[in-house]
C-alpha cells in the first residue's frame, strides 16, 4: 500500500456480516461471593470483588435491554445470589422485562421470609447445588457446612410451590453415589435431577488430578441412571450431562458460540461463556461501556468463533462440525494453548492424545478420595501455583 | 375427559415473542416454540373453562376447523407433558 491516507482497495471488504439470532438466554453472576468453597467452581479464578459488581440499577437495565433483544430465560447465579440484598429486585426487573426466572443456589440463606418475597417479586423456578448425598461428605466437598441449609432450602422452595431442580456436579467423590443422590432428590422433591459430570475449566483444571474419574466409575453411573430412569418414569427427570474426556466426541459447547446464550460476569463482563474470560486477547466487552445489542451483534469477542468460518483442522470438512461446533474454545485453549484448534476431547483432533492419556491414567481408588488434596475455590488461592493445562 | 378445566401448570408461561414473532411456553430448562393456533387454544386454559367450552368458542371463532376432534386430543398431548393440569 503505497498511500496511508486512503483505504487499502486492492482488498474487497467483507461483506457485512448478517444479524446472528437473537439470544434465548442470560447467566447472570450476580456476585463471586459465594459461603462454599467447591473445587470445580465454574467461576474463574480471579473472582470480581463486590466493590466491582455492577448495582441492582444497573441490572434493571441489563435485563431491560436482554428482553428487547430476545432474551426468554435467566439464571440468575453467582457465586451465591442470595448475598445480594437487592436480589428480588432484579428478579423483579427481569420479571418486568418479560424473562423467565431462575435462582441457581446453593440453598444457604434461602429462608422462608427470602423464598416469598423472592416469590412475590417473580421468582419462576430454583436450582439447588448438591455436592452429595451424604452431609458429611457434601459438606467436605463444599469446603463449608452447607448440607443442613440445602435441606431446609428444598422444603422451604417446596412449601412455596415452585419447581426445584437439583444440579449435582459429578466427579471421582461422588460418583458412586448416584443412587443416594437420586434418592435425595425424589425426597427432597425435585422434579429434575441435572447429573453434570465435571468439565475441566478454572478451578476444576486446578484440580483435575482430584477429581478425574475412572472409566469403570463413569459406566457404573452411567448404568445407574439408565435403570432409575426406567423406574422413575416421568415424576422426575434425570438428565446426564457427558463427561467429554472419555467419549471421544466434543460436547457442542453453549450450543455454540454466541449462538444461545450469553454469560454477564458480577462486573458487568459479558462472555459468550462463564470460562470465556480466561481466553487471551477476548477483549470481552463490558455492559458499562456498550449496548447490550450491539456486544451480542457486533462485538469481536462475540464474532470471533460464530459460525464455522474460523474452524481449522479436522474441523474444517467435518459433517458434525454443525453439530457440535468444534467443541469447546475453553477446552482447546486450556489444553493446547489455541483456542481455534479442535477441542482435544474430539478423537479426530490431533491432539486428542492428551485427554486420551488424562482419561487412561491410573489413579488412586475411588475409595481414597482425599479432600486435603483439593485446591477449594477462594479469593487469591489460584496463585499458590499447581498444574496448569498439559502443555503441548 | 369431563369435568376438566385445563389451566397451565404453575411453572409454565405462556407469552408472546415480539422479537421472533411467535408464542412461547416458556418453563425451567426448557421453551416450547408454539406453531400454528396452540397459542389460541392455550390462552383459552384458564382453570375456569370445561373442555367442551374451550371448544365451543374456538368452533365459532375458526368456522369450519376440525376443533371438535382436534382440540381435545392436543390439550391431552398437552397434560402429558406436564404443561397443563
Amino acid at each position: 500500500m503505497t498511500d496511508p491516507s486512503g483505504p487499502d482497495t486492492s482488498r474487497p471488504l467483507p461483506p457485512p456480516l448478517p444479524p446472528p439470532p437473537p439470544p434465548w438466554a442470560l447467566l447472570a453472576e450476580l456476585t463471586h461471593a459465594c459461603p462454599l468453597h467447591c473445587p470445580y467452581c465454574s467461576n474463574p479464578l480471579e473472582l470480581v470483588r463486590r466493590s466491582r459488581e455492577l448495582s441492582a440499577e444497573e441490572w434493571e437495565d441489563v435485563l431491560r435491554q436482554a428482553g428487547e433483544l430476545g432474551v426468554v430465560h435467566t439464571h440468575l447465579s453467582g457465586g451465591e445470589p442470595l448475598l445480594r440484598p437487592d436480589l428480588a429486585a432484579i428478579v423483579g426487573a427481569a420479571e418486568s422485562a418479560g424473562i423467565y426466572t431462575q435462582l441457581v443456589t446453593s440453598g444457604v440463606g434461602l429462608s422462608e421470609p427470602r423464598m416469598s418475597e423472592l416469590a412475590s417479586a417473580g421468582l419462576r423456578s430454583v436450582q439447588l447445588s448438591v455436592q452429595h448425598a451424604d452431609s458429611a461428605a457434601s459438606d467436605r466437598i463444599a469446603g463449608s457446612r452447607s448440607y443442613a441449609a440445602k435441606e431446609r432450602a428444598a422444603a422451604v422452595v417446596r412449601d412455596a410451590g415452585l419447581p426445584l431442580g437439583l444440579n449435582v456436579v459429578l466427579h471421582r467423590d461422588n460418583l458412586d453415589a448416584i443412587d443416594d443422590i437420586v434418592d435425595l432428590g425424589v425426597a427432597w422433591g425435585a422434579e429434575r435431577i441435572e447429573l453434570a459430570n465435571v468439565q475441566f475449566y478454572g478451578w476444576a483444571l486446578r484440580n483435575r488430578t482430584t477429581l478425574l474419574p475412572t472409566r469403570d466409575q463413569l459406566s457404573r453411573a452411567q448404568e445407574t441412571v439408565e435403570r432409575r430412569r426406567k423406574q422413575l418414569g416421568d415424576s422426575t427427570e434425570l438428565v446426564w450431562v457427558v463427561p467429554d474426556y472419555f467419549d471421544g466426541v466434543p460436547k457442542p459447547c453453549m450450543g455454540g458460540w454466541g449462538a444461545v446464550s450469553l454469560t454477564v460476569a458480577p462486573d458487568g463482563v459479558v462472555l459468550p461463556c462463564p470460562a470465556a474470560g480466561a481466553l487471551p486477547g477476548l477483549d470481552a466487552p463490558n455492559v458499562r461501556d456498550r449496548s447490550l445489542e450491539w456486544i451480542w451483534n457486533s462485538s469481536p469477542a462475540f464474532n470471533r468463533y460464530r459460525g464455522t468460518d474460523w474452524m481449522s483442522g479436522p474441523c474444517g470438512e467435518c459433517p458434525r462440525r454443525e453439530a457440535d461446533f468444534g467443541g469447546c474454545r475453553c477446552q482447546a485453549h486450556a489444553l493446547t494453548g489455541d483456542a481455534a484448534r479442535t477441542d482435544p476431547a474430539c478423537a479426530l483432533s490431533p491432539d486428542h492424545g492428551l485427554v486420551r492419556a488424562l482419561a487412561e491414567a491410573p489413579r488412586p481408588d475411588p475409595a481414597s478420595a482425599d479432600a486435603s488434596r483439593y485446591v477449594y475455590r477462594g479469593p487469591d488461592r489460584h496463585h499458590t501455583d499447581v498444574t496448569r493445562g498439559v502443555k503441548r | 375427559m369431563t369435568g376438566w378445566r385445563p389451566a397451565l401448570a404453575r411453572s409454565v408461561v405462556l407469552r408472546h415473542d415480539r422479537v421472533r414473532r411467535t408464542d412461547l411456553l416458556v418453563l425451567p430448562e426448557r421453551v416450547v416454540v408454539l406453531s400454528g393456533r396452540a397459542a389460541d387454544v392455550l390462552r383459552l386454559c384458564d382453570g375456569h373453562r370445561q373442555v367442551g367450552e374451550i371448544v365451543d368458542e374456538l368452533a365459532a371463532r375458526f368456522p369450519g376447523a376440525p376443533v371438535a376432534a382436534e382440540v381435545p386430543r392436543f390439550l391431552d398431548r398437552v397434560r402429558e407433558e406436564g404443561w397443563l393440569r
